[in-house]
């Protein structure tokens, strides 16, 4: 089985407990406008421009993003890091892009792991079918599961899609008893606005206490990976997140969770 | 830290280097004293030894709790002239040079110029051991294919072990006693070296009683009340030490100061002395003092932190000629170990091991290094406690497997208890403390021999037909060819270096015994051997490979473009290879961008690194040695990957000529692009468990560390690496704003330590070249 990968990380600590190593898998049904894995948003290969330097003289030359890869090659590489995950409680994680485009390529990567004895986390926007969600995301020991804006009309206008279903896998997924994380994205102006937190707010207070939120505030590093794509990028000239601002917004959402942390 | 103490560290930082005509003087005093020349050379040692201790300045430093200095005060560096021979323009270029200088007044230059380079003009030992020498050594070494430790510094590099703090000199007296009553009559050579053991023993008494004279002196203008007991104190420290095993904390660090001192008074050992597992040997005497209530944890922390500003006093002593390039660091490299396993095969952590990493926190010294040995049986709290102090930047304590340790010396044929009591100095080097003789010999350039083997044994640099004829590139039909040809030079130039390591080991043994280092390491009393001609009970040289990422992704990238794909002919990359990249920009980009490359888990690159480990091992493990001890490998090099580089034409990584080298096992500067998961994967290839150390380098932002679960990562990391076998690994944690800051403004920057291949040194001090190439290694992100 093959399915379309971006990227293969080790030592990802951001994705999950311990160390993890973390498959990005390309293809999204979101358009989020401050996306820093632009590349990680359409469903196929893409070829872009890339400079290489020596000291400052540049060369140019071409990358394709994204190759398809079998299973095996991707649970090889798992294979490998295994004593990694061993000390440190640690994993892999499947994200993207949204996984949950890949629906059995996904599924057959975390029932393998856990057959080869270990700990899967699905790190998914959430957009997908009820029963794919379901039948994917629910195999995995845990779900970072990412929430973004309450308000239907804001969802639909800064990632091109309404977050009904979002809402609704979420809801069935606390049902579930399955583990899971919150994970929000600090973006200026967008979800960091006091509407929108009162607004999450109140849709993580109904799921009850949870165990962890992750602030992830935003950074400026996919800037240039817009450029090599040719788009243009909305945030541009906005200015990496200040450390006081998540600091009052974890405080803010502290009493929801068990941990609210900054950076995941 | 008390004020004292930030007096005495200020006055240690700001000391200034200079050279002290001192030592050379009253060596050269005694040599000429008529009859000398007549005694046994073991004798003559000794006798030399005596004049010294007897007659070198004291110094006392106000408020000091410890005493004794090599020099007549702190950073005033003695000479050897017995070993090798400052010209006056080597002292010249020691005054004047920019990096690391070493001021040398007139008085010393006429000292020179009048007394001590007449004197010793030809006799010194290196000059016997360079007229001893083939053509065919001289000519390699020119061309920078390897280094000699030896040839300006004895041999050295020892590690106190756990009897040195159990013994005084009068219990030595009585071991060298029992041993001679051992000899029989025609044993003259034996006899010899136990007098001089004698006469060194009771010469370091001597020395300790004349710090005695020297307090009482002061006594009466001591000043406050405090500072009078203080001198009270001392003097009785000194009445007991080294003649008696110490009893007391304070007497512990004393006895083994005046022992370091007397080691590096002797001879100019490389890597001077060193205290070794000082938590092992420090805990009896704190654990009783605390429980009886002479001593508390802030007055045992005060006296080792004054012990630490001792070793920081203690520049290496500078070398002559052009060599002095070989290794552009001047420290003097004393590696304290902390935890590791005990005797027992225990967790040796205790809370001594705690107070230590306290001191090392505080006093952020250049000298001593210090480094964590982690074992399986080693608790987190202990790594998490060293990682803390390895995230401020400041590049100690590194962090070393004991459990690899153990088995390396065990496999080396040693006792599992010797095993236990050993670890690593230097850089990374392991060892038996307290048991064993491990010299290192010399640097080995890998990435040269590729070099030579790629000219046809001709060395481009030098233009001269070094390596015998292995064929012109363009006969080598397959890369398995071109490989055995390399595997030729390789081994040929191994034999070079190792007969010339044994004529160095004669002639040390023959002319250049060292009676007070031998008192210190079993079992040179009771063989009646001195430590120089293989009466330590085990007796290991060593030569340590440098370049292994470098080799690695050479010979990868030979072997795509050249055999796999094909885009180029062999001779064709030569000509790229000796036109020089600037001529060849795209292909450099290709090397450098398209190459497989050492520590990203690639087998492709990978295969070349085990298979130059096997061949370089099978090239020197288990040859004899003359000392009677056999020859070994390590995978380190200080900075001498970047004098190889400066000496190694363009390569086909895309390293352009002169540029340094990789360091240690580390990864090519900037080739490792898939993170520590995959350096490490790759650098667990090698058998580490079949060297004596490899070093490794990885270099954290400070960002990585402000994540709540840092510390235990990285602790997972090192655990996991260490489960692999791995020997060693140390984490730089600086930014490369920080760093050009320092380049730009070092008067601002005087303190910034920066960890570079295996020990720490200040950004200051290091060449341009190295500053750049620390500032240019890879800074793993995390994702």
């Amino acid at each position: 089985m093959k399915g379309l990968v971006f990227d293969i990380r080790s030592f990802s600590v951001h994705d999950g407990p311990g160390i993890r190593t973390t498959v990005f898998l390309k293809g999204c049904p979101l358009q989020c406008s401050w996306c820093h894995n632009p590349e990680s948003q359409r469903c196929m290969t893409e070829t872009v421009r890339k400079v290489r330097k020596l000291g400052n003289e540049p060369f140019e030359t071409t990358e394709t993003l994204g190759s398809y890869l079998d299973a095996s090659q991707v649970l090889s590489r798992f294979q490998a890091d295994k004593p990694f995950f061993e000390e440190s409680n640690g994993g892999i994680t499947i994200s993207g892009g949204e996984p949950l485009m890949q629906p059995a390529f996904s599924l057959f990567l975390l029932k393998a792991s856990k057959e080869m004895g270990i700990h899967t986390a699905f790190d998914t926007s959430g957009y997908a079918g009820q029963e794919v969600f379901k039948n994917v995301a629910h195999a995995a020991d845990l779900v970072l599961f990412d929430l973004k804006l309450a308000d239907d009309m804001q969802h639909q206008h800064f990632t091109g899609q309404s977050n009904q279903v979002i809402k609704e896998n979420l809801f069935g997924l606390r049902e579930s008893g399955k583990r899971f994380f919150i994970r929000i994205p600090l973006i200026p102006e967008v979800t960091d606005t006091q509407y929108n937190l009162d607004g999450l707010y109140r849709i993580m207070e109904e799921l009850g206490t949870l165990e962890r939120i992750d602030l992830l505030p935003f950074h400026h590093l996919g800037k240039r990976k817009y450029e090599r794509l040719g788009r243009s990028f909305d945030f541009e000239h906005t200015a990496p997140y200040e450390r006081a601002r998540s600091e009052r917004i974890k405080a803010f959402f502290k009493p929801l969770a068990n941990l609210v942390s900054i950076g995941g | 830290m008390t004020k004292r103490i930030q007096k005495l560290r200020r006055n240690s930082l700001e000391a200034i280097n200079k050279i002290s005509p001192e030592r050379a003087m009253l060596l050269t005093n005694y040599y000429s004293t008529e009859g000398v020349d007549k005694l046994p050379v073991v004798l003559q040692r000794a006798g030399a030894f005596r004049y010294l201790l007897a007659n070198k300045t004291l110094f006392l430093g106000e408020d000091e709790l410890i005493v004794g200095e090599r020099g007549p005060a702190p950073k005033e560096t003695p000479t050897y002239p017995e070993i090798s021979l400052h010209s006056l323009h080597d002292l010249e270029m020691l005054d004047s040079r920019r990096k690391v200088s070493y001021k040398v007044d007139a008085f010393t230059k006429e000292v020179y110029e009048h007394r001590i380079i007449p004197f010793w003009q030809g006799k010194t030992q290196r000059d016997r051991v360079f007229a001893q020498l083939s053509n065919e050594w001289k000519n390699a070494y020119a061309a920078g294919v390897f280094t000699e430790f030896q040839e300006q510094r004895a041999p050295g590099h020892t590690v106190a072990g756990k009897d040195l703090f159990n013994k005084g000199m009068l219990d030595l007296l009585e071991e060298i006693n029992t041993s001679r009553a051992k000899l029989s009559q025609d044993e003259t050579g034996k006899l010899n070296e136990l007098v001089a053991m004698e006469i060194v023993a009771n010469a370091v008494i001597s020395y300790a009683a004349r710090y005695v004279d020297a307090l009482r002196k002061i006594l009466p203008s001591a000043g406050t009340e405090q500072r009078i007991n203080e001198v009270l104190d001392m003097i009785r420290v000194c009445e007991r030490v080294p003649a008696h095993a110490p009893a007391t904390f304070h007497e512990a660090l004393q006895h083994y100061w005046f022992i370091h001192v007397a080691v590096i008074t002797e001879l100019n050992p490389w890597d001077s002395f060193n205290p070794g597992r000082l938590d092992q040997h420090l805990f009896p005497f704190y654990a009783a003092e605390t429980a009886a209530g002479s001593l508390s944890r802030e007055k045992a922390t005060e006296l080792l932190q004054a012990f630490w500003i001792k070793f920081n006093n203690h520049p290496a002593p500078p070398k002559v000629g052009v060599t002095a390039l070989e290794s552009n660091t001047y420290t003097d490299f004393a590696l304290i170990n902390l935890g590791g396993l005990t005797e027992e095969g225990l967790d040796a952590v205790n809370e001594m091991t705690f107070v230590l990493l306290d001191v090392i926190e505080e006093m952020r010294l250049l000298q001593p290094s210090s480094m964590v040995q982690v074992s399986k049986k080693n608790p987190d709290s202990f790594v998490k406690r060293a990682l803390k102090i390895a995230k401020t930047g400041f590049g100690q304590p590194s962090f070393f497997n004991t459990d690899a340790i153990v088995q390396q010396l065990l496999n080396q044929g040693k006792q599992l208890i010797d095993a236990r009591n050993g670890g690593a100095s230097g850089c990374v080097e392991t060892g038996a403390f307290g048991t064993e003789a491990y010299t290192l010999s010399g640097y080995f350039n890998l990435n040269k021999v590729l070099e030579i083997t790629m000219h046809n044994g001709f060395d481009p640099r030098t233009a001269r037909q070094i390596g015998p004829f292995t064929g012109e590139v363009h006969t080598f039909k397959n890369f398995e060819g071109f490989y055995q040809a390399f595997e030729k030079q390789l081994n040929h130039f191994i034999d070079i270096k190792i007969q010339g390591n044994n004529i160095i080991e004669k002639c040390f043994a023959d002319f250049m015994p060292a009676p007070f280092l031998s008192l210190l390491i079993s079992d040179c009393i009771s063989n009646a051997r001195d430590y120089n001609a293989g009466g330590a009970r085990y007796n290991t040289s060593y030569i340590q490979g440098v370049g292994m990422g470098s080799i690695t992704d050479n010979l990868a990238s030979l072997k795509k473009w050249v055999f796999d794909e094909r885009y180029l002919t062999f001779k064709q990359l030569i000509e790229i290879l000796d036109e020089g990249f600037e001529h060849h920009p795209d292909w450099q980009q290709r090397f450098v961008y398209e190459s497989p490359k050492w520590g990203n888990n690639d087998q492709m690159a990978d295969e070349h690194a085990t298979r130059v480990f096997e061949s370089f091992y099978a090239a020197v493990n288990g040859r004899p040695s003359y000392r009677g001890g056999v020859f070994r490998i390590n995978l380190l090099p200080t900075t001498s990957h970047v004098y190889f580089g400066s000496v190694t034409g363009a390569m086909p990584d895309g390293r352009p000529a002169g540029k340094p080298l990789s360091e240690g096992i580390s990864p090519v500067q900037g080739a490792d692009t898939n993170g520590p998961v995959a350096v490490l994967q790759s650098a667990a290839k090698l058998d580490h468990l079949r060297t004596g150390g490899t070093l490794l380098n990885q270099k954290f932002t400070p960002d990585f560390f402000e994540s709540e679960t840092a510390l235990d990562n990285l602790t997972a990391l090192i655990r996991t690496y260490f489960r692999f076998n791995g020997h060693h690994i140390q984490f730089n944690v600086v930014t490369e704003d920080t760093l050009r800051r320092a380049q730009r403004h070092p008067e601002l920057y005087r303190d910034l330590i920066v960890r570079v291949a295996g020990y720490s040194d200040y950004f200051n001090d290091l060449g341009e070249d190295l500053q750049e190439e620390i500032i240019n290694r890879t800074a793993h992100e995390t994702s």
